[in-house]
């Protein structure tokens, strides 16, 4: 059952001729972060980036697994040249006590059984707290290079600040039910800015008029700025598309066509909408493709998958390096309150 | 480098729609660290041999209880070996009377629990069997 003697240049040879077994294969390599995965992505990389990949994140319970059944199954229907191969990847949060999960968002997808084009993998989030795992960019890049060019992401049940998957993704979906929240809700920053299109869920349900209201006023209040995801942490990577020199806390040229988040109401267990969600999300993709948004999204992306990978690299080199006793002793000092953290991480640093 | 997570696949072939077992079993396979993959009712064969194969996972326990067991039990069985996953754990929880249970073993079920089979025992069991491949003892 170890799977690490499996030949690495095999598997992604075989994923690249549509052995499913090996995808799934090297899918699991991939997420547990193994040698023979690594490998593996070193030579699949090139092949990325053709990918349109789609988030869908809201609240637990707002219908978004539904919903990933509607959409992959719109895009399964259209015509033959532009029916796209479909990725869905959904992620579920791990116990943090024991590591383990339930991964349940399967049970919402049985429509998209049998089709050859589909594949749905779950991932458990595995201590990651911004609402995907640590692997999950990397999964993605896995199923852009077998050729899936829609990849539809699916976040942990999120409430108000697991906004990583406007990093991953180039469209995101933030889902709403009725009754979830008033309007001072909707004006809190985070997960609703993110949001490349709103989708009203449940919307025949007494309240969808009122939620789509506040929704839209939320809309009417904000004046777009950047809509590029940030990291806390990272440098900001420069934009080669701002050629205008911009003011301050203007960060896009005057004349830029600027992106409004669409209201869409949809009835995901009925298909009630769905046609125009998938509309919009290609709407979304032309804007991008049109405005240079595309590129400039996909650069903020690897710059900040580079600058977490670089970070976590570092920090088992430095470990590696550093002698098991002084690191014991640093813990020993700061947990007896001897020495601040700042001195502990002074101390740790200088250590050989 | 994270640790190696055994994956595991709960799910209902057929008809019968209690699914109290298995949500049971799967919530104790997470209080022992492993990742289930629920289905949910009414699964056919089929179905269940995709999701085997998509997710990768180390073991699928099928739960039923409609009396339908030689039925779906071989087919899912012969749609996985023909898939490749024949090295993939299979186990049967429902009530299945004994001159079945042996041949349900024969034809490649690792265990089947009943009534009153302890959590812990699939725990242990299905974790003996993919991190040492050891062979579970037939019951």
């Amino acid at each position: 059952m170890q799977i690490t003697t499996v030949d690495t240049n095999c598997l992604a040879d075989a994923v690249l001729e549509g052995d499913r077994l090996a995808l799934a294969r090297l899918l699991t390599e991939v997420e547990n972060d193994t040698a023979a995965g690594r490998e593996a992505l070193d030579m699949l990389f090139p092949r990325t980036g053709q990918a349109h990949i789609i988030g869908i994140t809201g609240a637990p319970g707002a219908g978004k697994s539904s919903l990933v059944n509607q959409i992959a199954r719109h895009y399964r229907s259209l015509p033959e040249p532009g029916k796209p191969r479909v990725a869905i990847i959904g992620v579920d949060p791990s116990s943090p006590f024991t590591g383990g999960a339930v991964l349940g968002d399967r049970v919402r997808m049985r429509d998209l059984v049998g089709d050859p084009g589909i594949f749905i993998r779950s991932m458990a989030a595995r201590g990651a707290l911004g609402g995907l795992a640590q692997t999950t960019a990397a999964v993605v890049q896995v199923f852009d290079a077998a050729g899936f060019s829609v990849i539809l992401v699916e976040t942990v049940g999120a409430g108000q600040a697991e906004v990583d998957i406007a990093r991953l993704a180039h469209t995101t979906l933030v889902v709403e039910a009725p009754g979830m929240g008033d309007d001072i809700q909707a004006i809190k920053a985070g997960i609703l800015e993110i949001a490349d299109i709103l989708v009203v869920n449940k919307a025949d349900r007494p309240g969808a008029d009122n939620a789509e209201r506040i929704l839209r006023n939320m809309l009417e209040l904000g004046h777009p700025t950047d809509t590029l995801y940030h990291h806390p942490h990272c440098p900001e990577p420069e934009n080669p598309f701002n050629e205008v020199d911009a003011g301050p806390g203007e960060t896009r040229r005057p004349d830029q066509e600027v992106w409004l988040p669409p209201v869409i109401r949809t009835v995901a267990t009925r298909g009630t909408g769905t046609p125009e969600l998938v509309d919009a999300i290609q709407r979304h993709a032309e804007y991008l493709r049109r405005t240079g948004e595309w590129k400039s999204r996909d650069q903020n992306r690897i710059q900040t998958e580079l600058f977490e990978r670089l970070k976590k690299a570092l920090v088992s080199h430095w470990r590696s390096r550093v002698d098991d006793q002084a690191y014991g002793e640093a813990l020993t000092d700061l947990t007896e309150r001897r020495i601040s953290p700042y001195q502990a991480i002074q101390r740790l640093l200088e250590a050989k | 480098m994270a640790e190696r997570k055994i994956r595991v696949l709960v799910t209902k072939p057929g008809l019968d729609g209690h699914d109290r077992g298995a949500k049971v079993v799967a919530r104790a396979l997470r209080d022992a660290g492993m990742e289930v993959i629920y289905t949910g009712l009414r699964q056919t064969p089929e179905m269940i041999a995709e999701a085997a194969l998509q997710e990768d996972v180390d073991a699928v326990g099928l739960s039923i209880l409609s009396g339908a067991h030689m039925a779906l039990v071989p087919r899912v069985i012969n749609l996985m070996r023909a898939n490749g996953q024949e090295n993939v754990l299979v186990f049967v929880g429902g009530i299945i009377p004994e001159p079945d249970v042996r041949h349900l073993l024969e034809i490649g079920v690792a265990a089947v629990y009943g009534p009153g089979s302890s959590t812990a025992s699939i725990v242990e069991d299905i974790r003996k069997y993919v991190l040492g491949e050891k062979p579970i003892a037939q019951n």
